[in-house]
């Protein structure tokens, strides 16, 4: 197996002999059935709205601040890409084609779909101490010293010890409950306030933001950062062991488990 | 895994499978029974279509588009690009739109078909509210004409009455609202802009306004409008010319 970094090693390598054994007892998953499924299916929601919200951006790649936002007013910042639309002013002699009646479709639909499993998740993340088992750090690790530990051992490319694979380090545990709790609320707020007809009935909703516009480039900056999780999500699954990590958050089984069977 | 626990999941799966078919049954029928259905619900992204109109319907049946203040006006109005203005529509420009007729047929007492003039000289309100198209852009105006409803009162509609389809004078470009918003207060025929008479670039003389939707739900040009029950009887029966184009027909969000 192509391991990402300097360090070639066979399948398995990863699992140092010193790491004491795990008691045969621990039969459960490493991921719960429930946090399997939902990752997947949000997997897929987040790719479906991430390609179908980009082609909706290309038919304005203009970003402006406030209520008012158009060919007419000066923008807060472009972006250097042609548009699929002629009368916007991009500097490119051509127009793409027009993607936004598929990609509006399929970005609700994605939605949808990501909030009603997200919801699930958040109930049976509650209900069964999820949240305070798997993602809540330990206090002790919330230390200065503890943090700069992490953060150094992230810094070194260190490959993570067999700990890695049984359970969640602190700075893990912090970058997953700002996805779950700020980012993923952050993305669907500033997307519900660009509805006409959700502002309607809940229009602090967007006044609170600044107005429609600015709604809009929020919308695009929370994207942008779960873009960015999203990168270094599967960077860091990639450094630790691209087969192992996958086949845990697939099966519920890690390396270590599946050797002992 | 024992029997028990395998009789007990399968009990189990076949329990939640029969209460989820049933739920959705019934689901379906009070949907129905409430408007919350569109007509373009079926296809792969009829789930999300459905779920946005009916969640919206649900919410914000009711509700008002925000208002803004004078100073709020993006100046100047933005007109973006329409399409290729066809001989039938130069040729009542050349007149000054004097002959300009809105019709009005369908599930109707008193067909009618009304002038400019007629319909500036009913009641007319003005609105200052946000225009928002579906690629991203937005701007505020203020807004002049007469609400649908005194139309639809003028000319009677039956009860049965489910749609209002509404066409430009470019015969490829129509489209419908259900009765919440053609009843909606803030749902115009839009004839005037900042205290002016409706720019051909922004839709005059005559132009579908509806605030709670996205901009291509505004129709331009408006020369008829038909009352119906049923959208079957309209192009590919999807509500509108905006699926057929692959647009969603409801365009709340």
């Amino acid at each position: 197996m192509a391991r990402l970094g300097s360090v070639e090693a066979p399948l398995g390598a990863g699992v140092p002999s010193s790491v004491p054994a795990i008691p045969a007892t621990t039969a459960t998953s490493r991921h719960s059935a429930l946090v399997r499924i939902t990752h997947w299916i949000t997997t897929l929601c987040f790719l479906a709205l991430l390609v179908s919200g980009a082609e909706i951006v290309i038919s304005h790649p203009r970003f402006y601040w406030g209520e008012n936002g158009n060919d007419l007013t000066p923008t807060l910042f472009k972006l250097p890409i042609p548009s699929s639309r002629a009368l916007v002013p991009t500097g490119y002699g051509y127009v793409l084609p027009d993607q936004n009646g598929w990609s509006r479709y399929l970005h609700f639909q994605a939605a949808w779909i990501a909030v009603l499993t997200g919801l699930l998740y958040m109930v049976f993340g509650f209900l069964t101490g999820h949240f305070r088992k798997d993602l809540i750090p330990a206090k002790a690790d919330l230390s200065w010293r503890g943090l700069f530990a992490a953060i150094a051992t992230h810094l070194r490319f260190e490959r993570p010890d067999q700990s890695g694979a049984e359970s969640y380090n602190v700075l893990q545990r912090s970058t997953y409950l700002l996805v779950i709790f700020v980012l993923f609320p952050l993305v669907i707020w500033t997307g519900l306030a660009m509805s006409p007809a959700f502002v309607s009935a809940v229009p602090a909703s967007v006044t609170l933001l600044g107005g429609r516009q600015s709604a809009r480039t929020l919308h695009f900056f929370v994207s942008l950062a779960l873009l960015l999780f999203l990168i270094v999500h599967v960077v860091m699954v990639g450094l630790a062991g691209f087969k192992s990590r996958t086949r845990a958050m697939i099966t519920g089984r890690t390396g270590a488990q599946l050797e002992r069977t | 895994m024992t029997d028990l626990s395998r009789r007990k999941l399968i009990v189990t799966g076949l329990a939640a499978t029969a209460a989820g078919v049933t739920g959705l049954a019934v689901t379906s029928r009070i949907a129905q029974e409430y408007g919350l259905v569109p007509p373009d619900h079926g296809g792969i992204y009829g789930l999300g279509e459905t779920l946005n109109y009916a969640s919206q319907r649900l919410l914000a049946r009711h509700s008002l588009a925000r208002e803004f203040p004078q100073s709020q006006i993006s100046r100047p109005p933005f007109a973006n690009e329409i399409p290729p203005l066809n001989d039938a529509f130069k040729r009542l420009q050349a007149g000054g739109f004097a002959d300009w007729r809105l019709t009005v047929d369908g599930m109707v007492d008193r067909p009618a078909s009304f002038s400019l003039s007629q319909l500036r000289s009913y009641p007319s309100r003005s609105q200052i509210t946000q225009l928002a198209c579906e690629e991203g852009w937005s701007y505020v105006a203020e807004w002049a004409g007469v609400p649908l409803s005194h139309i639809l009162d003028v000319v009677g509609i039956h009860p049965q009455a489910r749609y209002i389809v509404y066409f430009s004078i470019d015969p490829d470009w129509w489209d419908s609202i259900d009765m919440a918003d053609a009843m909606h207060p803030q749902t115009f025929l839009a004839y005037g802009l900042n205290g002016n008479e409706l720019p051909v670039g922004n839709g005059g003389p005559l132009r579908m306004r509806l605030p709670r939707q996205l901009g291509y739900k505004n129709v331009k040009f408006i020369t008829h409008l038909t009352v119906t029950d049923n959208m079957k009887e309209f192009g590919s029966g999807l509500g509108s010319a905006s699926p057929e184009g692959g647009y969603a027909w409801y365009a709340g969000i």
